[in-house]
């Protein structure tokens, strides 16, 4: 069916938005205008994240604004305002540089949503070396995975989650020379081999210079996943706080006086870029629930936390429909005026849905982790079209290609056609490559386009929409999920001979994790087996990256030439035409 | 129903969903902390509940069922109702 567009009107508007006129804005802006509003290093020194996140306020008349504002699980609230942000920054900064950790080599973050997590972010950008974060809900094997590939230095970590998860992986991991835990001291010291955080930070200065940074040092390491082959490590560089800087303007509408709650976790890069770095560089207060979903809790923090803008993800938004908004009535949520989403497409019934429960659409907008910040969004003052993405922002030209006989690219125009999404490169938060996969990051690029690996169609009026992966990567709760990494772990089962992973339609998640496993012949399914599997998945990979369901199945369907048909698996479970199974290897 | 019965249920229930859980649950800990559930595995274990009682468990009240102690209680007090 078609959705009605959600028609704005200065009514619907209660500040002045950042981007109002879409067309004058496109046409006199410039990336190098938005650099100018950033502070630069002082003395010309360059540009660093952390000073335009932190720094350059520490000096100013909103050094006693709130930064930060941490809720623990257990209730308890940690305030840190921009000055004091500065000096605990500095503290770690200071912290690696006793510990000889050298530019450009990288820290990564295994934590919850805790201030140990952003105070090592910032200050490890301060220090120049790289920031990586790891999402808490990974098992030991994506955790081995990516501090291998990243080449990890230091890994900032809680006892909790070191006993669990890393210290089996020590021995495999010999270039992670520093592993600091937060947590009581008691817990640390019966843990060899490991650094007490808050012992090195008290003893640290909370005095720090930002050495010089050229704008292309590297920053922060993002790993996502293809369908093939190992996690893949994207590089960003310090200018991409240009970008963060001014998407966060455009697309999410940041005013002075905001209070801003990103939901997602800096496991992911919206969590990141929006969740650390891009309230900061505006001077706004963020909010940060180191709880998982609930619905009454998130409408608790709205309405006591007088959240001005929140940036969620479809999956929540879903669970929050099925609560229904009965429960809502009973919070006071007047201060909220922008809701924006991102992590899959965010369905229609959603879009319209956020009018009916807080009487403000929900506006979804697109990007991934190569392209380091939004890039297609329904900005505030736009029309919605339910289940559009919105229009390119200012500084961004999207195109949809087709792959040409030839392999070259070209820009379709006729409206309505799908084809592959394209971005011209050049904006600063565009990835710098894969760390140690040239070829990789090569593949990306075609005829002077960015192709992103999602289908869509653009309509006559220049909206963008989704229709899908043009490879089998899952999305599932907005996580991006290799099947390969999946299928890698469920192989080393004594019992798996062939495992073939999908992403199954799901009405919550958008997709869960399923599996298809061939068993050897020693083996016969069972459901003792199926119950063994999923442990075993889910013991290894964490309960976010594993199957959530497992069939068995005679042999899973490959090409001649040795490829996992994930396409067909697909097809068969959601019993659609088979479609092209030319290439298929009799089973 | 036992609250016994009840207990081997919810635990039954978990079983199929986390099976690397293994039989130490304290029962008064969050269960999402101490077995690493996420919010499917949250969603699946009510719906697995629901399943196996009869018991409408709508979503307002997820939270009173957080540790293994709290889904007894709770469905102890809806069987009865019933």
């Amino acid at each position: 069916m078609a959705w009605e567009t959600i028609k704005k009107s200065q009514h619907d508007l209660r500040v002045t938005p950042n981007l109002e006129d879409y067309d004058h804005t496109c046409a006199d802006f410039s990336w190098d205008a938005v650099r100018r509003a950033l502070d630069g290093l002082p003395a010309g020194a360059g540009l660093n994240i952390a000073h335009e996140a932190v720094d350059r306020y520490v000096a100013g008349p909103l050094s006693g604004r709130l930064a930060l504002r941490f809720l623990s699980k257990r209730g308890e609230t940690r305030d840190f305002t921009y000055r004091q942000l500065g000096s605990e920054t500095s503290r770690f900064a200071n912290v690696l540089r006793r510990l000889g950790v050298a530019k450009g080599e990288r820290v990564f973050v295994l934590a919850g949503r805790i201030p140990e997590l952003y105070i090592a972010a910032l200050g490890t950008l301060k220090n120049g070396s790289v920031f990586c974060p790891l999402f808490s809900a990974f098992g030991p094997a994506p955790i081995r995975q990516r501090i291998a590939i990243g080449d990890g230095r230091v890994l900032v970590t809680t006892a909790a989650l070191y006993r669990r998860k890393v210290e089996q992986l020590r021995s495999v991991l010999p270039g992670l020379r520093h592993v600091l835990l937060a947590g009581s001291s008691d817990e640390i010291r019966g843990l060899p081999g490991t650094l007490d955080y808050r012992l090195l930070m008290d003893e640290a200065e909370d005095r720090f210079v930002i050495p010089p940074t050229d704008p292309e040092d590297l920053a922060l390491l993002h790993f996502t996943s293809g369908t093939t082959g190992t996690p893949k490590g994207a590089m960003h560089v310090h200018q991409a706080v240009v970008a963060h800087h001014a998407t966060a303007s455009y697309a999410l509408d940041f005013h002075p006086e905001d209070v801003f709650w990103c939901t997602a976790d800096p496991g992911w890069v919206t969590g990141t870029s929006y969740g650390i770095i891009a309230p900061l560089t505006h001077g706004i207060t963020s909010v940060i629930d180191e709880a998982e979903f609930d619905a009454e809790r998130w409408y608790s923090i709205l309405q006591n936390q007088r959240v001005t803008i929140w940036y969620t993800a479809p999956t929540a938004v879903r669970m929050m429909m099925k609560a229904g908004t009965d429960i809502i009535r009973g919070y006071d949520l007047r201060r909220l005026r922008f809701i924006a989403s991102v992590g899959e497409p965010l369905n229609p019934e959603a879009v319209v849905w956020g009018r009916e429960a807080f009487g403000l659409p929900i506006h979804d907008n697109w990007w991934q982790t190569e392209t380091g910040g939004i890039m297609i969004a329904n900005y505030p003052a736009m029309d919605i079209r339910p289940g559009s993405m919105g229009r390119p922002l200012p500084g961004i030209e999207a195109a949809i290609v087709r792959h040409r006989p030839d392999k070259s690219v070209e820009p379709m125009d006729e409206p309505g056609t799908q084809g592959e999404l394209a971005l011209r490169p050049g904006w600063p938060s565009m990835f710098r490559g894969y760390l140690n996969e040239e070829e990789r990051y090569r593949k990306c690029f075609n005829s002077g386009w960015y192709l992103t690996g999602d289908l869509a169609t653009r309509d006559a009026d220049g909206y963008f929409w989704f229709v899908g992966r043009a490879d089998d990567v899952i999305k599932s709760s907005g996580h991006l999920i290799g099947p390969f990494e999946v299928e890698s772990v469920l192989l080393e089962h004594p019992a798996v001979a062939e495992a073939g992973v999908i992403g199954k339609p799901d009405p919550v998640a958008g997709e869960v994790v399923k599996a298809f496993v061939a068993l050897k012949p020693a083996y016969a399914p069972g459901e003792e087996l199926r119950l063994d599997l999923l442990g075993f998945a889910r013991k290894r990979l964490g309960a976010v990256v594993a199957p959530k369901e497992i069939d068995f199945v005679a042999g899973v369907p490959k090409t001649r030439s040795g490829k996992i048909m994930r396409r067909l698996l697909k097809a068969r479970e959601l019993g659609l035409p088979e479609g092209d199974t030319s290439t298929l290897e009799s089973e | 129903m036992s609250d016994d019965e009840i207990k081997d249920l919810v635990l039954g229930a978990l079983r199929r969903i986390a099976p690397e859980a293994g039989s130490e649950i304290d029962p008064d800990a969050d269960l999402r902390e101490q077995i690493e559930l996420d919010s499917m595995d949250m969603l699946n274990l009510m719906i697995a509940l629901h399943a196996a009682t009869g018991v409408d468990i709508p979503e307002a009240d997820y939270p009173k069922l957080a540790t293994l102690n709290g889904c007894v209680a709770y469905l102890r007090e809806r069987i009865k109702a019933t």
